[in-house]
């Protein structure tokens, strides 16, 4: 799996090559003086690389290093003697991993089921049930995407922690304090996105109305229709959607940070470096706090090696339209 | 049959009993689809703008009670030394990031379409691999490199050229700067490959016409890659301005908004209001601020998107 994923790393894409060309055409590239414009471009664009990746290479192979070796400079770009792997199984444990891999897991996976669902079925009823008031609803859902994060911070928190009509059973159920320190305030705010709803209106418009009508004409109801034909035929755009939505939930700080103040063993992953980050004095501690940073970025790292042609494609298509 | 396009006689001038009633059960079954959607976004998104208004006119105890005090968030906030510095802050940050980070993408986006499949895909990716990083985990690794002594990974660089190591993140002048090499780091790769995605959808057709015509690279360029590339750098440039007015994990990662609020950004200044001042009300007066700033740029970007696609 890992092997075809690097080969398709350096495929040729001849659907790709046919139809796209570069400002530079095929005779002038043979053109001695553009070749060696090429290559000058080349090892420029190459030095460029290698120093924006040194700083990962570093940050992967430094808790390999000895505490001492670590600090010393010139910086060695592979540990002297054995490499320490035992520092990352150090980190693994001292930072209690597998207690916020889990909870970064289970935020993340009832962020996407409740965004899914959200963004789905509205998206479904507006391009394909039409409801009456179809161009306020889109407004409405649409224009909220220009609402900057800055600016909800304070209202959403106050609406977690007091959700207006639902407050006095909340208070019953959860405590004076609405759903602050439970989950819920993070998977309930995830689930309204204006953009998910935006392209997904867009791509469930674009399925031809053929499909809707012969399911129609076999009697099929609108459930039905939703989860046999519609949902089928979304499956790229909504691996896109669930890509950005684990990414988003991997990454996500502010907002758990905020939301779980009281709670820490109920943080993701981030909160919980951040919380950890004074302990950068001993250089004992510098490797596996530099252990335990790196094993963060493993995650997302692995996800793009996989979908990596996923990912850049759903980039190009939410990218060039928004 | 549930169609919703009812075919009417032409000649009767009433619709028929049934078909108000059909039009009522399509419509309630297109609605009860839409309840989850209305009922959480009205919670969590409609509710919270209108909030994001009327919280700013009012003061907020720890308790949630409100009371209406009019004016006197704003009287605070713009009489507020802080609140000056995080905008000028902002602001300054802006001006870096667009005016360094805005322009080089592009160009290697141009440059690295030049190259064989091959090696535009693994420069692809290595540009790209930083921006996969959570940006907690970017602003940890370079709070590493950026340690302000000489055993610090880029005072080693700077000792290889003879130069005396620097105080980094601890020095006033240079936090903001350091912060916008730790996000370019970060982010650059992102937009370079949504310009490489752009480029790619450019027309052959296109370059083989000035071929014909006798234009040179440069011309070609300028007139064929950069206009077919307008709207995405646009976009780009609608949405990194956006993102840069609202930075907040990486100051704060870094640097909590010092040293001396060197690195206050607008957003560590509207949280700081809110979670360690317990003033919601001024809180939401600043977040309103920023709205009203970025209106024009947010509107202008939705209605770009929502315009470019139908």
């Amino acid at each position: 799996m890992g092997m075809s994923a690097v080969r398709a790393l350096f495929r040729r894409r001849p659907e790709a090559d046919s139809t796209m060309r570069s400002v530079l055409s095929e005779k002038e590239r043979r053109d001695p003086a553009y070749q060696v414009l090429y290559w000058v471009v080349f090892l420029f664009l190459l030095a460029l690389a290698l120093t924006t990746l040194f700083p990962l290479w570093w940050m992967f192979t430094g808790p390999l290093k000895a505490p001492l070796e670590f600090i010393s400079l010139p910086p060695t770009l592979w540990p002297r003697g054995t490499p320490r792997w035992k520092t990352y199984l150090d980190a693994w444990n001292s930072v209690s991993y597998p207690l916020y891999f889990r909870n970064t897991i289970l935020i993340a996976l009832g962020t996407w089921i409740l965004e899914m669902f959200v963004a789905t079925t509205a998206a479904f009823s507006l391009a394909k049930l039409k409801p009456a008031g179809k161009p306020v609803l889109l407004a409405l859902f649409f224009s909220t995407m220009a609402v900057p994060g800055t600016t909800l911070l304070v209202p959403r928190f106050i609406t977690v922690a007091r959700p207006p009509l639902f407050s006095p059973l909340l208070q019953h159920l959860f405590g004076a304090r609405g759903l602050i320190d439970t989950w819920w305030a993070i998977w309930l705010p995830a689930s309204v996105s204006g953009f998910n709803i935006f392209l997904l209106t867009l791509f469930f418009e674009r399925i031809p109305d053929d499909y809707v009508d012969a399911a129609r004409i076999d009697g099929a109801s609108a459930w039905r229709l939703f989860l046999q034909i519609i949902l089928p035929l979304s499956r790229p755009i909504l691996a896109v959607l669930t890509i950005n939505s684990f990414m988003g939930s991997w990454q996500s700080f502010l907002w758990p940070m905020l939301v779980l103040p009281s709670q820490d063993s109920k943080h993701p992953i981030m909160v919980r470096l951040y919380g950890l980050a004074d302990t950068f004095t001993a250089s004992r501690s510098a490797t596996e706090m530099l252990a335990a940073i790196a094993i963060a970025a493993i995650p997302p790292l692995i996800l793009f090696v996989i979908f990596q042609r996923q990912i850049v494609r759903g980039i190009s298509q939410t990218g060039l339209t928004g | 049959m549930h169609s919703s396009d009812v075919a009417t006689p032409i000649m009767s001038e009433a619709r028929s009993h049934t078909y108000w009633r059909r039009r009522i059960i399509h419509n309630a079954r297109a609605y009860a689809f839409l309840l989850p959607a209305l009922f959480l976004f009205a919670m969590f998104m409609w509710w919270p703008v209108v909030e994001s208004f009327t919280l700013a006119f009012q003061a907020v105890t720890l308790r949630f009670e409100r009371s209406w005090v009019g004016l006197a968030n704003f009287r605070f906030i713009f009489g507020d030394k802080l609140f000056f510095i995080a905008w000028r802050n902002t602001l300054r940050y802006t001006a870096m990031a667009i005016l360094f980070g805005y322009i080089v993408p592009v160009v290697l986006a141009l440059a690295a379409n030049e190259m064989r499949p091959w090696a535009r895909d693994l420069f692809r990716l290595a540009y790209y691999l930083p921006v996969i990083l959570p940006a907690v985990v970017t602003s940890l690794l370079w709070k590493w490199i950026f340690y302000p002594a000489e055993g610090g990974l880029l005072n080693a660089v700077l000792g290889f050229f003879g130069m005396p190591p620097l105080r980094w993140l601890n020095d006033q002048r240079l936090a903001l700067p350091s912060i916008w090499i730790t996000t370019t780091w970060g982010g650059a790769g992102g937009a370079m490959i949504m310009y490489m995605a752009g480029l790619a959808d450019i027309p052959a057709s296109l370059y083989e016409a000035a071929e014909i015509d006798g234009a040179n690279i440069w011309q070609r360029i300028w007139y064929i890659t950069l206009p077919q590339l307008r709207f995405l750098m646009l976009m780009m440039l609608i949405s990194q301005f956006i993102n840069n007015i609202q930075l907040f994990t990486q100051p704060w990662v870094l640097t909590q908004g010092g040293p001396n609020n060197a690195t206050l950004t607008n957003t560590i200044y509207v949280y700081r209001q809110a979670f360690f001042n317990a003033q919601y009300g001024t809180a939401s007066a600043a977040g309103l601020v920023i709205f009203a700033f970025l209106s024009i740029f947010s509107i202008s970007y939705v209605v770009l998107i929502t315009r470019r696609v139908k």
